[in-house]
């Protein structure tokens, strides 16, 4: 079949073929962009903490009437009211390991700083100087949190000292995430020192884990494991701390926390939200990263779908208006598939079109994006697939109409309208 | 006339039902997409203070300098305790509030209740009236009560009911971190979002309501620790919450109330004077590098907005557009089809006007219906935002007579449009030429 006849018809539909066209460019454009955003919504969902997220959970407690920080022994009372709660803790039932710690991935409540090797280095420049969170707690965080040690050694006891929230002294000890360690060290981190905060005193790495994110949910990959530990828990008038529970006990030991911290000392704050599995955690910190993928989905299907209606829409108004040439054709030999196959290469043209245009306005609106918000750029496998996509739903959109035109009997040819 | 295009369109309307639920389909979907999306754009975006938010400004003073300024070379967005309570000393602007975040714990006096937690703030007495902060019993506190460091409180309505049950509290004790307080006043209600005087230690929005307010010196002279972000360029010399005080460290808030523009001048004259003593005290080794911006520029510049509503605002009306070429594409064969209809009125004498109400009134009937479809698929969209986004952005988004209004009106203002130039080739069919060819 020659294309002529089908240009040549097209061109008495300027108005219509454009409007075709023009959605078909538009709703590329758009779909591949939301779909793009979608995609790094996911993406970002998936990040894996490094944690062994299932029977984990966190208390967050407050003390009532605790000495402040600034009072003399204030620090040391405090400390002794957290071990208390730590023994309490782990002599659970069903509790396999505590540990105090200051934070958590995704928790979204963080201590943050610059790590350096070299003395006195804040400014983010070359490989030397980046940022970190700090995470304070004891020797058992590696267990409970179930991030595993690639190299060197992890806490003993003997390491773990305590201090002040605010008493912001250089530990001599750390534990590096590997992303950290490889960023500062390409050979090795075991032994070498880092300076941390633009500090002078060196702080020895003793070991580091395979990963550990870092507790806000939103930065880019480039500082989304860089984690420090340090061997020190914190004394404040609250705390915070880690448990893991053997396997399929969570609940349990969950519902059995508030009795036990109560019992150590009711002079506390402990509501609804202070017991919270990781679970839960996880869930809060990505619900509005899910939340706009959905919303953005379904605005992506209504698209497609308003494309799709009206293809339809306006190749059912071009059969009946060419019922009669149908007819004719028919009359003079075509067959059924010659007619079908008709419209459906009159979509094709319209859609290629349609997508040619689309392509451009979809890196159009990329680069716009990427001007004004922090989108990188689109992957050339996404407009691929967007572009196959619209002209599939062009082909599957002209189908019932095509088949009603090629179901037109050659009879309507004689016929008087 | 009106009423006969009325029901010519009906019956157009009708003789197409296919075509017809097309049209009202897509407009109805696109309509509700905006405006489901609209409205979560407007909760986040809208201005949480209208009849005030031009007098209300946010100093920023460089005490960093610029080795710790970002690429844009702002100043820090919260202020140091030394540059803040300088500042409230001076007292050169006609209200003004340093403010901190706290999180106390709240002992209630029936016994056997367990403590509880509480978030809030500490500022000075003149926040309350800045911020026309609305009291159901009681005030706040005075001037006298700041100097003093009176041990006062204004509480919640909802702490309220919890410690003393729904009555007029005030003059009653409430027990914060240890410490015994008169309440002055319960609030009425009072939960902007977003969290517009306090944006740094907020992020800007919150889900819990702020239950104690505490005079600013009273919560420092108690050691009363700050509950939101600190930031630092250096590690504080001293140690403990006295030391965060020492520090060049930034974790206070704050406000002034600026009545007219001689005000404002004055008071940008005041704080560049300030950082030039300081420059000269040796305490800044670089310029006066200050910001004095009203609320709705400090909002924006702290991109409060999150930027996925923007981006996806921005989708869903490109979705309107889609949905209104595709109301033209769709009209536009309605329309046509009716060639030799429209031929024959020409012929009987109608002008082009006639013509032009008839359609334009059939696609407004379109966009009417639409509209209504529109309308109910934003009320579903408006009560599932809340199942996919986060409670503290959800509960703003409201479906309220304002967007039923514009849910209307866009529809039918949308597709009147969108029945321009299908209308207009309409207009434009040959009368001889449709009637020779029947």
């Amino acid at each position: 079949m020659t294309l002529h006849p089908i240009l040549a018809a097209l061109r008495k539909h300027k108005a219509g073929v454009v409007l075709i066209a023009m959605q078909i460019a538009l709703t590329l454009a758009i779909v591949c962009n939301a779909v793009f955003i979608i995609g790094q919504r996911i993406e970002r969902v998936n990040r894996p903490t490094g944690l062994d997220e299932s029977n984990l959970f966190l208390v967050t407690q407050q003390w009532v009437g605790a000495p402040g920080e600034d009072v003399p022994g204030g620090v040391d009372k405090l400390d002794a009211m957290q071990l208390e709660d730590l023994a309490a803790l782990r002599q659970l039932p069903d509790v396999v390991s505590v540990a105090p710690i200051n934070s958590m991935p995704l928790l979204d409540s963080s201590w943050n700083g610059a790590i350096a090797t070299k003395p006195g280095d804040t400014q983010f420049r070359g490989k030397s100087v980046t940022r970190t969170t700090y995470y304070f707690s004891d020797e058992q965080v590696l267990p409970t949190l179930g991030v595993r040690l690639v190299a060197g050694r992890a806490f003993n006891a003997g390491d773990v000292v305590h201090q002040g929230f605010r008493d912001q002294r250089d530990p001599d000890i750390a534990i590096l995430t590997k992303a950290l360690a490889d960023k500062l060290f390409p050979d090795g981190a075991v032994g070498k020192a880092v300076y941390l905060n633009g500090g002078n005193k060196p702080v020895t790495v003793i070991g580091v884990v395979e990963r550990m994110q870092v507790p806000y949910a939103g930065g880019g990959d480039e500082v989304a494991w860089n984690s420090t530990l340090i061997p020190a828990r914190l004394n404040a008038n609250f705390a915070r701390y880690a448990v893991r529970t053997k396997p399929g006990r969570l609940d349990d030991v969950m519902r059995a926390v508030m009795p036990a911290l109560y019992k150590v000392n009711p002079m506390r704050v402990l509501d609804d939200d202070s017991v919270r599995s990781f679970g839960e955690i996880r869930d809060k910190a990505y619900r509005a990263d899910l939340g706009m993928a959905i919303l953005m989905g379904v605005v992506c299907l209504i698209l497609l779908c308003v494309t799709a209606a009206g293809i339809v829409g306006l190749t059912s108004f071009w059969v009946g208006q060419r019922h009669r040439q149908i007819g004719v054709r028919r009359a003079l030999g075509a067959r059924k598939i010659d007619i079908l196959h008709y419209f459906q290469i009159e979509n094709l043209l319209i859609a290629g079109t349609g997508v040619v245009i689309g392509v451009l306005l979809a890196v159009g609106l990329n680069q716009w994006l990427m001007s004004h918000y922090e989108m990188t750029r689109i992957p050339v496998l996404y407009v691929l697939t967007g572009v196959l996509a619209m002209l599939a739903i062009g082909q599957a959109a002209v189908f019932v109409p095509a088949r009603r035109a090629s179901n037109v009997p050659p009879v309507v040819a004689t016929r008087a309208v | 006339m009106f009423a006969y295009y009325l029901e010519l369109a009906l019956r157009s309307l009708r003789r197409s039902p296919g075509l017809t639920a097309l049209m009202v389909l897509a407009i109805g979907f696109g309509v509700a997409a905006s405006m489901t999306t609209y409205s979560v754009f407007r909760a986040v975006s809208g201005d949480p203070i209208p009849w005030k938010s031009a007098q209300l400004f946010v100093p920023q003073i460089d005490n960093w300098g610029p080795k710790d300024r970002d690429t844009d070379g702002e100043p820090p967005s919260a202020m140091s305790y030394l540059d803040a309570t300088t500042l409230m000393r001076d007292h050169r602007a006609k209200r003004q509030s340093a403010m901190y975040q706290i999180s106390p714990s709240v002992v209630p006096t029936q016994a056997g209740k367990h403590p509880l937690n509480v978030t809030g703030h500490a500022v000075y007495s003149e926040f309350f009236p800045m911020l026309d902060v609305p009291f159901l019993y009681g005030n706040g506190w005075s001037a006298q009560d700041d100097a003093q460091r009176a041990a006062v409180a204004v509480i919640s309505s909802k702490l309220n009911e919890k410690l003393f049950g729904n009555v007029d509290s005030v003059g009653r004790t409430v027990n914060i971190e240890g410490r015994d307080y008169r309440v002055v006043g319960v609030l009425d209600h009072w939960n902007p979002q977003p969290r517009f005087y306090d944006v740094t230690n907020t992020g800007g929005f919150s889900e819990n309501v702020e239950d104690v307010f505490l005079p600013f010196e009273r919560a420092i002279s108690v050691g009363l620790p700050n509950n939101g972000n600190t930031n630092c360029n250096a590690t504080p010399k001293e140690s403990g919450f006295v030391g965060l005080q020492h520090s060049e460290c930034v974790w206070i808030a704050y406000m002034a109330e600026l009545d007219d523009a001689a005000a404002v001048s004055a008071y940008r004259q005041y704080l560049d004077a300030y950082a030039k003593n300081q420059q000269k005290a040796g305490r800044f080794g670089w310029a006066p590098n200050n910001r004095l911006r009203n609320l709705p520029d400090y909002l924006e510049q702290q991109q409060v907005v999150p930027r996925d509503t923007k981006v996806s605002l921005l989708v869903a009306l490109c979705l309107l557009l889609v949905c209104l070429v595709n109301t033209v594409g769709l009209l536009l064969a309605k329309f046509l089809r009716r060639s030799g209809e429209i031929g024959v009125r020409r012929a009987l004498g109608a002008p082009r006007k006639a013509i032009y109400l008839q359609f334009l009134t059939e696609a407004g009937m379109v966009g009417a219906a639409g509209g209504v479809l529109g309308l109910l698929l934003t009320g579903v969209g408006v009560a599932s935002v809340g199942l996919v986004l986060p409670k503290s952005i959800s509960d703003l988004a409201r479906l309220d007579l304002s967007l039923l209004v514009i849910t209307l009106l866009v529809a039918v203002s949308a597709t009147l449009l969108a029945g321009l130039y299908p209308t207009f080739r309409a207009s434009r069919v040959q009368p001889a030429w449709q009637l020779k060819s029947n």
